[in-house]
C-alpha cells in the first residue's frame, strides 16, 4: 500500500481556491474564474495521479493527516471506489466551471466570486467525503458540502431561496441522523476508523445498537441521494438554482449520497453482517424500486424541462441503490456504473438545458418545437444522452442497465427486473415526448412570436399580459419563475459552452465502449469480498 | 497486409457508417449526398461479394474488436447464414439506392438528408446483425436497428406518423428488453466463456431446467418476433407504411424485418440448437404461431385496399414462412428457410418498388384505382406480376423454390397439416395478388391510355430487381451463392445429416 500526499492536495487545493476567491477579486474581476478553474483543474491533475497509482497497483493510496495514524488520527484512502469517485467530481467540476464562464458573472453582477467560492467549497466538501476512511470526518465533509450546496442553490431563480431553504432542512436533518448513528458506532466500538470500526462490529453482530446505527445513517445518506420518498427537496431545487448549479449537482451532488450508503453497507457493515441486517437491504432495495417507477411517472408529467431531469434524477438514483440492494457483484458492480454514467448523462443534459436557456430564455417543454433547427449540436448532445438515459446500446447508460439486470437476475429477484425494464421504457416515454417537440414539431408562430417578445423584452420579466394573450396556462409559470432573460443571442453559444457539451456527450460514447475496462481494472476491486 | 483482408467484416460496417456520417455532412449539396450513398452501396457491396469465395470455401472471418461487457466481445463472424442476410442487405441498397433518389426527387420529400443518413445507419445495423458472432453483439446492432428506422418512420412528420413512430417505438423497445433479458439471463447460465452463436446452440439442457430454458426460449423469441412480424405482435408493420415506399421496400421487406426472421434463425438453430429445441418442445408450438399468421396475414391482405397495405399484410405472412421453416427443425424446412430470406427480399422489394413508382409517378395509391394502369406503366406492372407470382409460389419462380423445400420439410416432420397450410396460402397468395394484375392488364380506363412509364431512375432498379428474381428461381448460385449458403447453414444445423 502507497502513502502520497496527493491525496491531502485534492482537498487543500480546492479549499485553498475558495479562500483566496474573496481577495482575488480585489485584483480585478477577470481574475475570478481563473482561480476557480486552477483549483479545480490542480485537484483534476492529483485526483488523476493518485488514481492511477491505485488502479496501476490495484491497492489503495492511503494518507494520515497530520502524521497521526489511524485508528488515532484522520485517515485519508483512495481504494478503488474512492478513486471512481474522485476523478468524477473532479472532471465534472472542471468542465462545469469552464461551462459557466461569462453566464454568473453576468447574473450576479460583480459578485459572482462568492459563487465560485462556495462553489469550490462544495467541491471540497465532496472530495473530503470520498477520501476520508473517517467517520466523524465524514460527517464534517458531509456538513460543509451540504452548507455550500444549500447556498448554490440559493443562486437562481426568484423561487430558488424558498427551494434551498427547503433543502436546508431537510439536509440537516438528513445530516444530524448520519451523525446520532455515528454516535451510536461510536458508543459500541470506541472508535471513528472505517475499517477499526468495521473490525469491532463483526463480533457484535446482532448489537440493536448497531442495528439502529445502520438504519440511522441508511436514512441520513438517504435524503442526501434523494431516495424516494425521501426526494422532497430536489424538483424545486434542480428546477429553479441556476444551470451551472445543477449541471454539477445532479451530477455528483446525490451520488455522494449514494456513496455513503455503499459505504455504511460494505465497509463498516461487512458483508458476513448483512446476512443479519438484510431487513435494511431489502427495504432499500424496495424503496429504490418504488423510487424508479415514481421518479419516472412524475418526470411524464412535468412540462418544465428542468424539473423532467429532476424527477429523472430521483428515479436513476434508484438505479444505482438498486443495485446495491442486491447484495451481488453485478449488481453493485452495475450500482458503481450507474454513478458514474448517471453523473455524465446528468450533466450533459443539464448543460443542454443551460445552453437552450442562454439562447431562447425559456425551459418550457412545451415550446421547444423547432430547437433541433436553431441548437442541431447542441440537441445531437441532448438525444444522444436521452438515448444513453433510455439505455440502449452502445451508449453508457446500456452497460450499467445491463449489470444491473444480470444482478437482479442472479439475485432471483424478478420483481427487481420487471422494474429495470419497465423503467426503460417509460424513460424512453418521457424522452421522446421531448425529442418529438425538438425535432418533429413545426414552430408553432404564436409561440415564435412570444420569443421575441421574451428576447427583445430588455430588463422587465416577460410581461404578464402578453403571455397571457398567448397561452393563458403558461403565462402563470413564466410570470412566477421571472423568466430568466436569454443572454447571447441565436447561433452565439461560445466555445466554452459548446466544448464541456461535446466532451460529456462524447464520453457517454467511449464510457460506454470502455465500460469493460472499468468494469474489468476498478470495479470488480470495488465488490466487497465474499460477494 | 494480409489483416487487412482478414479485417473485411469490419471495413464493410465501417464504409456504412461513414456513409453516414458523409451524408449528414453533404446536406447542403444534395448531388454530392446522393453520391455518397451510390459509392458507399458500390464499396460496401464489393467488400461483401469479395468474401464469398472464401465463406464458400469454409472459412470464416471473425474479428473480435472489443469488449463490449464481461465474457462478451464485439464479435463479427461470417458464417453462411450471415452472409446470406449481408448479400441480401448489399445487393439490394445498390437497386434501392438509386430508386431512393428517383422516388424522392420525383415527390421532392423533404427532410432528405436525414432520410439518407438514417437508410444507411439501417444498412450498417442490419450488415451489424449479420456478422453478429454473439448475442450481445446481436443486441446492439438490433437497438442501433431499432433507433435508425425510427426518422424513416416519420419521415413525413404529420400527427399520424409521429403517432405510429410512437407505436413502433413502443413495440420494438419493449421487444429489445425481452431480447435483453434474454441475453443476459442466458448468459449467467452458461458457465464459462462467453457464449458465441455456434451450430447446435451454447444453451441445453445441462445447463438449466427444461423450464427456464422455455422462457429463456419464449423471452428470446418475443424479443425477435416484434421485428419478424409475428402475429399477434405485428401490428406495427401495416402501420409503419406510412414511411416513403422506399423504406417499405428496403427495411419493411428487406433489412428491419429480416432481421427479425434471421433472429429466429440464430435463436433456434444458433442460440438453442435444433435438439434443445425439440427437448424443450418449443418447436411446435412456435410452428403453430407462424402457421396462424401465414394464413392469418393472407386473409387481411385480401381484405386490403391500398397496395401497400396489402403488401405489407403479405410481408407478415410471408416472413412466417422462415420462421416456419425455422421451427420445423428439418433438413429441407433449414434450407427452405434460408433460402426464403434471400427470394423473398428480392420478389417483395420488386413490389413495393413497384407500388412506389405507381405512387409517385401517377400518384395511385389503391388497388381500386388501378384499372388499366398496365397500359401505362407496362414495365412496372410486368416486373408487378413476377413479383406476385413469384410469391405465390409459381414454377419456376423463386418463391416455389423455397415452398418446394419447406413443403418437403414438414414432409419430414410428418406433419401434413403444414403442407396444407402453406398450399392454402399459396391460394391466397394467388387470390389477392391476381385482381391487381388483372385489373391492371385487363381492364379499361379512360385515366390510362397513353404510355406512361416511371422514370429510369425507377423503372432500371425496378426491371433489375424483378430479372434478378426470375433468375434467383432458374439459377440460385449464379449471383450470391444462396443456394451453397442454405446447404451448409442446413449441414450445420443438423449435424452433418443435410
Amino acid at each position: 500500500m502507497t502513502t502520497s500526499n496527493s491525496l491531502a492536495w485534492i482537498i487543500a487545493v480546492p479549499f485553498f481556491a475558495a479562500a483566496v476567491l474573496p481577495m482575488v477579486r480585489r485584483l480585478g474581476k477577470a481574475w475570478v474564474l481563473p482561480t476557480a478553474l486552477i483549483g479545480s483543474g490542480a485537484a483534476l491533475i492529483f485526483a488523476l495521479y493518485a488514481a492511477a497509482i491505485v488502479v496501476g497497483s490495484g491497492e489503495p493510496v492511503r494518507h494520515e493527516l497530520g502524521g497521526w495514524e489511524p485508528p488515532w488520527g484522520i485517515e485519508l484512502r483512495m481504494d478503488h471506489l474512492s478513486a471512481v469517485m474522485t476523478v468524477l467530481i473532479a472532471s465534472l467540476s472542471f468542465l462545469v466551471l469552464v461551462f459557466g464562464r461569462g453566464g454568473m458573472e453576468k447574473r450576479l453582477e460583480g459578485r459572482s466570486h462568492f459563487y465560485y467560492s462556495m462553489y469550490m467549497l462544495f467541491t471540497v466538501g465532496l472530495f473530503g467525503m470520498v477520501l476520508t476512511h473517517d467517520l466523524f470526518n465524514l460527517y464534517v465533509f458531509l456538513e460543509v458540502s451540504s452548507l455550500a450546496g444549500y447556498s448554490l442553490i440559493a443562486v437562481g431563480e426568484r423561487a430558488s431561496p424558498f427551494a434551498a431553504f427547503r433543502y436546508l432542512i431537510l439536509g440537516t436533518l438528513g445530516a444530524l441522523l448520519f451523525l446520532l448513528g455515528l454516535g451510536y458506532l461510536y458508543a459500541i466500538t470506541g472508535t471513528l476508523n472505517f475499517i477499526d470500526v468495521a473490525e469491532r462490529l463483526a463480533p457484535l453482530g446482532d448489537s440493536r445498537a448497531a442495528l439502529v446505527a445502520l438504519a440511522l445513517m441508511l436514512t441520513g445518506f438517504g435524503i442526501k441521494a434523494a431516495l424516494f420518498p425521501l426526494h422532497a427537496w430536489l424538483p424545486d431545487s434542480y428546477a429553479y438554482a441556476s444551470n451551472l448549479t445543477v449541471a454539477f449537482m445532479a451530477a455528483v451532488g446525490t451520488k455522494v449520497g449514494a456513496y455513503g450508503i455503499f459505504r455504511v453497507l460494505f465497509t463498516i457493515y461487512e458483508t458476513g453482517n448483512l446476512q443479519f441486517h438484510m431487513p435494511v437491504v431489502q427495504i432499500m432495495g424496495i424503496l429504490a424500486a418504488i423510487a424508479i417507477l415514481a421518479g419516472s411517472i412524475l418526470a411524464m408529467a412535468q412540462s418544465d424541462l428542468k424539473r423532467m431531469l429532476a424527477y429523472s434524477s430521483v428515479s436513476q438514483i434508484g438505479y444505482v441503490l438498486l443495485g446495491f440492494s442486491m447484495l451481488n457483484a453485478n449488481g453493485i458492480m452495475g450500482g458503481v456504473l450507474h454513478i458514474v454514467n448517471h453523473a455524465f448523462m446528468k450533466c450533459c443534459l443539464f448543460l443542454v438545458v443551460g445552453a437552450m436557456m442562454a439562447q431562447v430564455g425559456h425551459r418550457d417543454i412545451r415550446r421547444l418545437s423547432g430547437m433541433g433547427r436553431k441548437m442541431p449540436w447542441v440537441m445531437a448532445a441532448f438525444s444522444l444522452a436521452a438515448i444513453s438515459m433510455i439505455g440502449l446500446p452502445p451508449t453508457a447508460g446500456f452497460f450499467s442497465k445491463w449489470y444491473l439486470i444480470l444482478g437482479a437476475v442472479d439475485a432471483g429477484s424478478w420483481i427487481f427486473v420487471a422494474v429495470i425494464l419497465v423503467s426503460s421504457l417509460l424513460n424512453a416515454a418521457y424522452f421522446f415526448r421531448v425529442l418529438e417537440r425538438v425535432y418533429l414539431k413545426r414552430e408553432d408562430p404564436a409561440e415564435a412570436a412570444l420569443e421575441t417578445a421574451v428576447a427583445t423584452t430588455s430588463a422587465t420579466p416577460v410581461s404578464g399580459s402578453s403571455a397571457l394573450a398567448v397561452q393563458p396556462e403558461e403565462a402563470l409559470e413564466v410570470r412566477e419563475e421571472e423568466a430568466p432573460r436569454p443572454w447571447l443571442g441565436p447561433g452565439t453559444l461560445p466555445a466554452t459552452m459548446l466544448a464541456p457539451i461535446g466532451i460529456t456527450a462524447i464520453s457517454l460514447l467511449a464510457l460506454g465502449l470502455g465500460s469493460a475496462w472499468l468494469v474489468e481494472n476498478v470495479l470488480r476491486f470495488i465488490v466487497p469480498g465474499g460477494l | 497486409m494480409e489483416w487487412l483482408l482478414e479485417m473485411r467484416p469490419v471495413w464493410v460496417l465501417t464504409v456504412t457508417l461513414l456513409a453516414t456520417v458523409a451524408i449528414l455532412a453533404s446536406g447542403r449539396r444534395p448531388n454530392v449526398r446522393e453520391a455518397w450513398t451510390i459509392i458507399a452501396s458500390i464499396v460496401q457491396l464489393i467488400l461483401v461479394a469479395s468474401m464469398i469465395p472464401d465463406v464458400v470455401a469454409g472459412e470464416v472471418f471473425e474479428v473480435r474488436l472489443l469488449t463490449l461487457a464481461s465474457g462478451f466481445d464485439l464479435v463479427l463472424r461470417t458464417d453462411p447464414l450471415g452472409m446470406v442476410f449481408a448479400c441480401v442487405s448489399s445487393v439490394l441498397w445498390v437497386a434501392t439506392g438509386i430508386y431512393t433518389i428517383g422516388y424522392m426527387r420525383s415527390l421532392n420529400e423533404k427532410h432528405q438528408t436525414v432520410f439518407y443518413a438514417s437508410f444507411a445507419l439501417c444498412i450498417f445495423a442490419a450488415v451489424g446483425l449479420a456478422f453478429s458472432g454473439n448475442p450481445l453483439t446481436f443486441f446492439v446492432f438490433y437497438e442501433i436497428l431499432t433507433l435508425a428506422t425510427y426518422p424513416l418512420v416519420i419521415h413525413k412528420r404529420t400527427e399520424k406518423a409521429i403517432k405510429i413512430g410512437r407505436m413502433y417505438l413502443a413495440y420494438t423497445l419493449t421487444a429489445g428488453l425481452f431480447l435483453l433479458l434474454a441475453v443476459g439471463w442466458s448468459h449467467l447460465i452458461v458457465p464459462e466463456g462467453g457464449p458465441d452463436f455456434a451450430p447446435g446452440g451454447f444453451l441445453s439442457t445441462s445447463f438449466a431446467t427444461p423450464l427456464t430454458l422455455t422462457v429463456l426460449f419464449v423471452l428470446f423469441i418475443l424479443g425477435v418476433a416484434v421485428k419478424a412480424g409475428l402475429m399477434p405482435v405485428h401490428a406495427w408493420l401495416p402501420a409503419a407504411m406510412i414511411a416513403p415506399t422506399p423504406v417499405s421496400a428496403l427495411l419493411h421487406a428487406v433489412a428491419v424485418v429480416k432481421a427479425g426472421v434471421f433472429g429466429v434463425l440464430r435463436v433456434v438453430g444458433y442460440v438453442f440448437g435444433y435438439d434443445t429445441v425439440s427437448e424443450i418442445g418449443m418447436a411446435l408450438p412456435l410452428a403453430a404461431v407462424a402457421a396462424f399468421t401465414i394464413i392469418a396475414a393472407s386473409v387481411v391482405a385480401l381484405t386490403a385496399d391500398n397496395l401497400k397495405r396489402r403488401l405489407a399484410y403479405s410481408t407478415v405472412g410471408q416472413l412466417s414462412y422462415v420462421v416456419l421453416g425455422a421451427a420445423l427443425l428439418t433438413t429441407a424446412a433449414t434450407t427452405g428457410a434460408v433460402m426464403h430470406i434471400a427470394n423473398h427480399a428480392f420478389m417483395k422489394i420488386t413490389l413495393f418498388f413497384c407500388a412506389g413508382a405507381i405512387y409517385a409517378h401517377l400518384h395511385v395509391e389503391k388497388i381500386s384505382d388501378m384499372k388499366g394502369i398496365g397500359r401505362a406503366m407496362p414495365v412496372t406492372m410486368g416486373a408487378f406480376a413476377v413479383g406476385a407470382f413469384g410469391l405465390a409460389g409459381i414454377p419456376p419462380l423463386p418463391g416455389f423454390v423455397s415452398k418446394w423445400w419447406l413443403a418437403s420439410g414438414a414432409w419430414q416432420t410428418g406433419d401434413w397439416i403444414f403442407i396444407v397450410v402453406l398450399i392454402t396460402s399459396s391460394l391466397l397468395n394467388v387470390l389477392y395478388f391476381f385482381p391487381i394484375i388483372f385489373n391492371a392488364f385487363f381492364r379499361k380506363s379512360e385515366r390510362f391510355t397513353v404510355y406512361n412509364e416511371a422514370p429510369v431512375a425507377m423503372s432500371g432498379p425496378i426491371l433489375a430487381v424483378a430479372v434478378a428474381s426470375i433468375v434467383l428461381g432458374l439459377a440460385p448460385d449464379i449471383g450470391p451463392p444462396f443456394w451453397t449458403f442454405a446447404n451448409q447453414v442446413t449441414v450445420a444445423l443438423n449435424g452433418g445429416a443435410g
